[in-house]
C-alpha cells in the first residue's frame, strides 16, 4: 500500500533532519529529537504493516534490547563515551549478519524468490554484501572497542604483506558473492558458500582494523558508522524496503564524509588512515 | 518497486547523506557520529521483518535476537548523544 512506503519515506526525512540539526550547536538536541521520532515512526509501521506471528516475543525482544541499551549509556563515565559508541556499532554489525542469515534461511518470508522456488540472483548479490558488510562492520568495531578500552594495546599492528593480505580477502570474498550469485539452490556448495562469505568478511574486518593506532580510532569509529549504513541498505534492496535504503545510504555517506572532516581537522592523510599504517609514522597511538 | 526506482531513491539519499554534514562544527563531531550510530539501527526494520514470520524457527529467533541487538543501540544511542549534547551546552553557558 502507498501509505506503507508514505510512512518510511517520513521517517526518512526525519533522520535527514536529525543529521542536519547535529550539525550545528543550536540545533543539534531538536536534532536527536528527530531522530527519535524517526526511528519510532519506521518500527511502529513495521509492525503494523506485517502479519507478526508472536507480538510477545518481538515486545519482549525491543523491552530487553532497549532496557540495556538506556541503563548502559546512562551509567557510562563521559571518558568511555567513545569506546561505547564503537560497542554498540559492533552490534548494528551483527544485526545486519543475523538478518542476512535469517533472509537466506526463509527467503519466502522475504519475497525474494523466482517462479522457480531460487533465490532471484539480484537479492543473492545484495544479501552477499549486506552480510559481508556486517560482518566486517562487527569485528571491526569489536577491535576498535578492545583498542580505546585498553584491553588490546593501541599501537599498530602491522601484519607484513598485510596490503596483500587483506587485498586477496576482499577479492576472495567478491569471487566468492559471484560464485553465489549464480549456483544454483541445493547446488554444491550454495550453503557453505555464504556462510563462508560470512566467516571471510568477519576476518577481514579483524585484519582491517588492527593496523590503525589509537589515536586515528575515532576516524574509523566513523568509518564503520558508514560502513553499518552500507549493510542495512543492501538489506534494504534485498527487502524493497525504502526506510532502510533511505537511512543506510544517508548514514554511509554522511559517515564517510564525517570520518573524512575529522582526518582533515587532525591533520592526517584520510586513506592512509582507512588504508591502515601506510608511511612510517602513521598511527602514532 | 522495480530495481532502478530503488536506485534512484538510493542514490539520492547518498547525496543528501554527502551535503548535510558538510557544515558541522568540529566540537560536534562526536555526539553526530553517536547520532549517527543511533540511527544506523535501522537495521531493525529487517530485524522485525525476520522475527514476525513463522515459516523458520531459526531464522525467527536470529531475527529476535537482531530485535534485541538493534534495540540496545537505539534507546542507548539515543540517550548517549542525549548526554554529550546536554554536557556541551553547560560548557557554551560558562
Amino acid at each position: 500500500s502507498p501509505w506503507v512506503s508514505l510512512a518510511y519515506l517520513v521517517a526518512g526525512v526525519f533522520f535527514i533532519l536529525a543529521l542536519r540539526g547535529l550539525s550545528s550547536p543550536e540545533t543539534s538536541r531538536d536534532g536527536n529529537r528527530f531522530g527519535m521520532i524517526g526511528m519510532g515512526i519506521a518500527v511502529i509501521t513495521t509492525l503494523i504493516t506485517h502479519d507478526i506471528a508472536n507480538i510477545v516475543e518481538i515486545i519482549a525482544a525491543i523491552a530487553i534490547g532497549g532496557v540495556a541499551g538506556f541503563v548502559i549509556a546512562r551509567k557510562i563515565k563521559m571518558t568511555d563515551m567513545p569506546q561505547l559508541v564503537a560497542a554498540f556499532h559492533s552490534l548494528v554489525g551483527l544485526a545486519a549478519v543475523l538478518v542476512a542469515l535469517a533472509a537466506w534461511l526463509n527467503p519466502e518470508a522475504f519475497g525474494i524468490l523466482d517462479a522457480t522456488g531460487q533465490i532471484l540472483a539480484v537479492s543473492r548479490v545484495e544479501m552477499g554484501l549486506g552480510v559481508a558488510i556486517g560482518a566486517i562492520t562487527f569485528s571491526g568495531s569489536v577491535i576498535a572497542f578492545l583498542k580505546l578500552n585498553g584491553n588490546m594495546s593501541g599501537s599498530p599492528i602491522m601484519l607484513p604483506g598485510r596490503h596483500v593480505i587483506n587485498l586477496g580477502v576482499l577479492a576472495a570474498i567478491l569471487g566468492m558473492i559471484a560464485v553465489y550469485t549464480v549456483s544454483p539452490e541445493g547446488g554444491p556448495g550454495e550453503g557453505w558458500l555464504f556462510l563462508a562469505i560470512t566467516v571471510l568478511a568477519f576476518i577481514i574486518g579483524f585484519l582491517l582494523i588492527i593496523p590503525i593506532g589509537g589515536a586515528d580510532m575515532p576516524v574509523v569509529v566513523s568509518m564503520l558508522n558508514s560502513y553499518s549504513g552500507w549493510a542495512a541498505a543492501a538489506m534494504g534492496f534485498t527487502l524493497s524496503n525504502t526506510a532502510m535504503i533511505i537511512t543506510g545510504a544517508l548514514v554511509g555517506s554522511s559517515g564517510a564524509i564525517l570520518s573524512y572532516i575529522m582526518c582533515k581537522a587532525m591533520n592526517r592523510s584520510f586513506i592512509s588512515v582507512i588504508a591502515g599504517g601506510f608511511g612510517a609514522e602513521s598511527g602514532g597511538g | 518497486m522495480d530495481f532502478i526506482s530503488i536506485l534512484s531513491i538510493f542514490v539520492m539519499a547518498c547525496f543528501v547523506g554527502y551535503y548535510v554534514v558538510w557544515s558541522v562544527t568540529p566540537a560536534l563531531h562526536t555526539p553526530l557520529m553517536a547520532v549517527t550510530n543511533a540511527i544506523s539501527s535501522v537495521i531493525i526494520v529487517g530485524a522485525l521483518i525476520a522475527s514476525a514470520e513463522a515459516g523458520s524457527a531459526i531464522a525467527k529467533y536470529l531475527g529476535l535476537l537482531a530485535v534485541v541487538f538493534a534495540s540496545v543501540n537505539i534507546f542507548g544511542g539515543f540517550a548517549v548523544t542525549e548526554r554529550m549534547l546536554a554536557m556541551y551546552k553547560k560548557k557554551e553557558r560558562k
